[in-house]
């Protein structure tokens, strides 16, 4: 099957129709339904035309599939471009191709459209089971191309799925150098298409009563911290997010631009820790409170929210110190001040009226903190995941009605309570604690940690925080949250740490990904750059690392050719025979080679004509090899005298 | 000018010095290699995965990329692999009639470990013979050509080549092995019948070899019509013997050049000759031939029928057999 015109066999359109399925399958949940059932219907139609030795259909017949299942991806998705429609217009095509798949032209076409699959796949997932899934497709579709071109007698499967395997294996080493070397640029070439990111779960910029608990049923990592020292105290770990000063009855919103200049005073030594921060696609970036280094491309605002310049796309890593012990904020711009009082005319006023009754009792600003704290400590106040749903004032509805929530709710409710109260207070959300692996040594911060509190302006001391939750539920603050809420709210399996086995288990699974994450998906230019460092390299310019990529990549394409071309030749095993040979090397080199035909005994009768000189020492040699090669008894005494007289023979 | 500079570049380049005897060994400076057009494919679109890599930042993508990249690179070996150090002997080539397929055979020998596969022989490039040539092992392939005109044909430069494994590469070499052919005139369409057989001076003398009566039996030689052998005999395991017949006269049947009437040309009177030739054959007459300048004595058998056709088919030539 090695003719490009030859129609292909029942076998190849099977081998060719399950590897292209098995690179399709992971699409099927992601392209309407209707599409899986077309192609799947023209798989089938092609491998039954194979095997009944019917004519493929006409062409026209499968233009209009195509015009028809076209405008059925665009009513679909309203586009045929970006990457949903553009998968889902690809698995069509496949299925098409099939059905069009005359030759070995036409079958090598549809091998490398598989390929092409493969890394659509990388678009939704690239984690290690996909990874692994990927690489036995890529598997498969090579030992379906080597297939396709064997002659007539073609080994079995398993034989193809080992030879593609070492093929594979083989090519590795040039991979790696290529993956490692190849010059890379940070950020898209031209415009990601809408729908590159959907689905990344993270904090926004909005919060509304709900938000952040539906956050915590996402098991899925936020970042994670590598720090220097020690690991701060649970109490500490209160990870920065956006900071929302405007509210306006029903959400908080974070503004849109930063302001002012960080300034703070702090007193002890700062932590120093590394983030690897998961793409969220927002601008945000965490650190502890409170921040003390910029990050690059990165700005860092008065209230301390770090903003990248650009959504963050791809894991990025930074380099982080906080202090634990700080002030800041006391020298606060009088419009901030006024805008962290505002509360929108109309909504929660049994709220306001609380608030400013609470005013009326007591003047002293931390008084009247305490006094809510305890208030909602006191009081029947529920800390739970699924609270009941509130109506138009919510806060009022929280506060008077259902007394259970979430911590945004308590957030909310007490920087309500305190604005009316007259005392400047936004909200702060972020993360709170993380989980250490102690496998890695390092913290993961999932977002089941999302967390909500506030912060209150005091006129001496300026911003400071007041976790509203932790009145009410110390254990989320101390515990984590699997800790705080009731057994039987939903929360993510992973986050439970009930079985101690199952425990282990996760943290070599995050241990992995981890590495996974910082070596295989976050090979960043940076990291590229600190590889280069560590093995001598300082600035290393495009040019360079093109060279060295190549003048390695060289050195192992000589070694592999080296490798593989080492075993064509006959090899010599018999040492009388390698004797001999160097025998008759030597009379060679004289001029008097021994003809292809020429049995050992009529060489010898020859030279012995041609130069009587040698007569004797060459019968003896003779001799000694008949009776080697020959002769019944072969000795090792006979063969090391007869390797010493040749080596010892001189023409 | 320019196409003779061309010629001799072509004939550095791969080593064209005409036909050559005895083993051809693919060294290095024989075994070229190109990608094919789905090389050329496979290259864009990896080109096309590599730029979806950057643009999307895929460090899967850019993974596997990179691994189809240098498998394609590892493929290019592979296919290298697969035809060097192959050791190349023309063999026979059959006579056929022109009009026919001659085939030629061609062994390939491989004395390394490594097993080759679907390695293609062609002469045009259209039609194409695989084999594989397991190691240590000596194939026989055959490439077909059509023999249009009757005297030597020879195969010309013929191509070894293969696209495995993957089919991205394309590895040739060219074969300018000493082969020939001897192709016989076309057999002229049966009409004309044979020409009479004249009956030998001095009837009754010697009693020649004929048809009619069964005189004894030989020894088997080798052109013996299969009809005559003593199958009889053979079955009680006296070995092959042939049965001898008398002639009741000596006929001698003359297949003349001058016989033939005087209006046909050189390759009709070939043709007719052939015709005639594999007439007598099969009517197992015992004939000679009588061509301007070369006579080929009295005899039958398939010797005779061979010799007879192979001097129809070099009538003329300046080829001698091969």
């Amino acid at each position: 099957m090695t003719d490009f015109k030859q129609p292909l066999a029942l076998r190849h359109v099977l081998w060719l129709t399950v590897s292209l399925a098995m690179v399709a399958a992971p699409h099927a949940w992601r392209v309407p339904w209707w599409v899986i059932a077309l192609v799947a219907t023209l798989a089938a139609w092609r491998a039954y035309v194979s095997y009944a030795r019917l004519p493929l259909p006409s062409r026209w017949l499968l233009l209009a599939i195509v015009i028809i299942a076209t405008i059925g991806i665009y009513l679909h998705y309203r586009t045929i471009f970006g990457r949903d429609a553009g998968v889902a217009l690809l698995v069509l095509m496949l299925g098409l191709k099939l059905l069009e798949m005359r030759s070995l032209r036409d079958a090598m076409l549809l091998i490398l459209l598989g390929y092409f699959l493969v890394i659509t796949n990388f678009l939704y997932s690239q984690t290690i089971p996909t990874a692994l899934y990927m690489l036995a497709c890529v598997w498969v579709i090579t030992a379906t191309m080597l297939t396709l071109h064997h002659a007539r007698d073609e080994p079995p499967f398993h034989r193809q799925l080992r030879v593609s395997g070492v093929l594979l294996a083989q090519s590795v080493p040039l991979m790696l150098v290529l993956f490692l070397l190849f010059p890379r640029v940070s950020g898209p070439l031209w415009g990601l298409p809408q729908d590159a990111f959907a689905g990344v779960s993270g904090l926004s910029e909005t919060m509304t009563p709900g938000s952040v608990s539906n956050l915590i049923l996402s098991d899925a990592v936020a970042f994670r911290v590598r720090f220097d020292s020690a690991i701060p105290q649970p109490k500490h770990l209160y990870w920065r997010g956006p900071v929302m000063t405007d509210f306006d009855g029903v959400s908080w919103s974070a503004s849109r631009f930063l302001y002012g200049t960080p300034e703070f005073t702090a007193s002890g030594t700062p932590v120093t820790y590394e983030v690897t921060l998961e793409p969220h696609n927002k601008r945000w970036m965490f650190a502890l409170d409170l921040p003390a280094k910029t990050v690059p491309r990165a700005l860092t605002g008065a209230d301390f929210q770090i903003r990248s310049f650009d959504p963050v796309a791809n894991r990025v890593r930074y380099d982080m110190a906080s202090f634990l012990d700080y002030t800041y904020g006391a020298g606060e711009s009088p419009a901030a001040l006024r805008r962290a009082l505002r509360l929108p005319p109309g909504f929660n006023p049994r709220a306001v009226a609380l608030g400013r009754s609470l005013r009326q009792k007591s003047a002293d600003d931390r008084a009247l903190v305490r006094e809510v704290l305890a208030m909602f400590r006191n009081q029947n106040f529920f800390y739970t995941l699924s609270p009941p749903p509130l109506g138009q004032h919510s806060v009022d509805d929280f506060l008077f009605g259902t007394r259970s929530g979430f911590c945004e709710y308590y957030a909310s409710a007490f920087a309500v309570l305190m604005r009316a109260a007259g005392i400047p207070s936004r909200i702060v959300t972020g993360y709170l604690g993380g989980e250490v692996n102690q496998l890695g040594n390092y913290l993961i911060v999932r977002q089941a940690d999302a967390h909500a509190w506030t912060e209150v302006w005091f006129r001496d001391t300026g911003w400071v925080r007041v976790d509203p939750t932790a009145a009410v539920s110390p254990l989320r603050v101390e515990s984590g949250i699997s800790a705080a809420v009731p057994r039987s709210d939903p929360l993510p399996l992973l986050v439970r740490g009930d079985f101690e086995l199952l425990r282990q288990l996760r943290f070599t699974w995050d241990l992995m990904a981890n590495t996974w994450n910082q070596w295989v998906l976050g090979y960043t230019p940076e990291r590229q750059r600190r590889l280069l460092t560590s093995v001598g390299i300082d600035d290393a310019t495009w040019y360079l690392l093109t060279m060295l990529m190549l003048s390695l990549a060289a050195v192992i394409v000589i070694v592999l050719s080296a490798f593989m071309l080492r075993r064509l030749k006959a090899r010599v095993r018999d040492p009388a025979r390698i004797a001999y040979l160097k025998f008759c090397e030597k009379l060679r080199a004289k001029g008097i080679p021994r003809e292809p035909a020429e049995g050992p005994l009529d060489y010898a009768r020859r030279l012995a004509r041609v130069r009587p000189d040698l007569a004797a020492a060459v019968a003896a040699i003779t001799q000694l090899y008949v009776a080697l090669r020959y002769g019944a008894h072969a000795s090792g005494a006979a063969l090391r005298e007869f390797q010493q007289r040749v080596s010892r023979f001189t023409a | 000018m320019y196409a003779a500079l061309k010629n001799h570049f072509t004939n550095w380049l791969f080593q064209l010095r005409g036909p050559q005897t005895g083993v051809i060994v693919l060294g290095q400076r024989r075994v070229f290699i190109l990608p094919t057009r789905q090389g050329m494919t496979f290259a864009a679109v990896l080109l096309m995965m590599l730029t979806g890599s950057i643009n999307y930042n895929l460090s899967l993508g850019f993974i596997l990329t990179f691994l189809l990249g240098a498998m394609g690179v590892n493929a290019m070996v592979y296919t290298f692999r697969n035809m060097a150090n192959l050791r190349i002997a023309g063999g026979r080539a059959r006579p056929v009639f022109a009009g026919d397929t001659a085939h030629f055979i061609v062994h390939v020998d491989n004395s390394g470990r490594t097993h080759r596969y679907a390695i293609g022989l062609t002469h045009d490039r259209k039609e194409s013979v695989f084999v594989d040539v397991p190691p240590r092992t000596t194939v026989a392939t055959a490439v077909g050509i059509l023999a249009r005109r009757r005297g030597i044909l020879r195969p010309g430069r013929l191509t070894l080549f293969t696209r495995f494994p993957l089919g991205l590469f394309y590895a040739w070499s060219y074969l300018e092995l000493d082969m020939r052919c001897v192709v016989y005139p076309r057999p002229a369409s049966p009409g004309l019948p044979l020409p009479p057989a004249t009956t030998s001076a001095g009837a009754g003398a010697e009693r020649g070899q004929g048809q009619e009566d069964f005189s004894g039996l030989r020894q088997y030689h080798l052109g013996d019509s299969p009809r005559h052998i003593a199958w009889k005999a053979a079955a009680r395991d006296q070995g092959l013997l042939t049965k001898q017949f008398t002639g009741r006269a000596d006929t001698e049947l003359w297949l003349d050049w001058s016989a033939l009437p005087v209006g046909m040309g050189v390759e009709e009177r070939l043709s007719q000759l052939a015709r005639w030739v594999l007439d007598a054959h099969a009517a197992e007459l015992s004939f000679g031939l009588r061509l301007p300048g070369e006579t080929i004595e009295m005899a039958m058998g398939h010797a005779q029928r061979d010799r007879c056709l192979e001097a129809l088919a070099l009538f003329g030539s300046d080829d001698v057999k091969a």
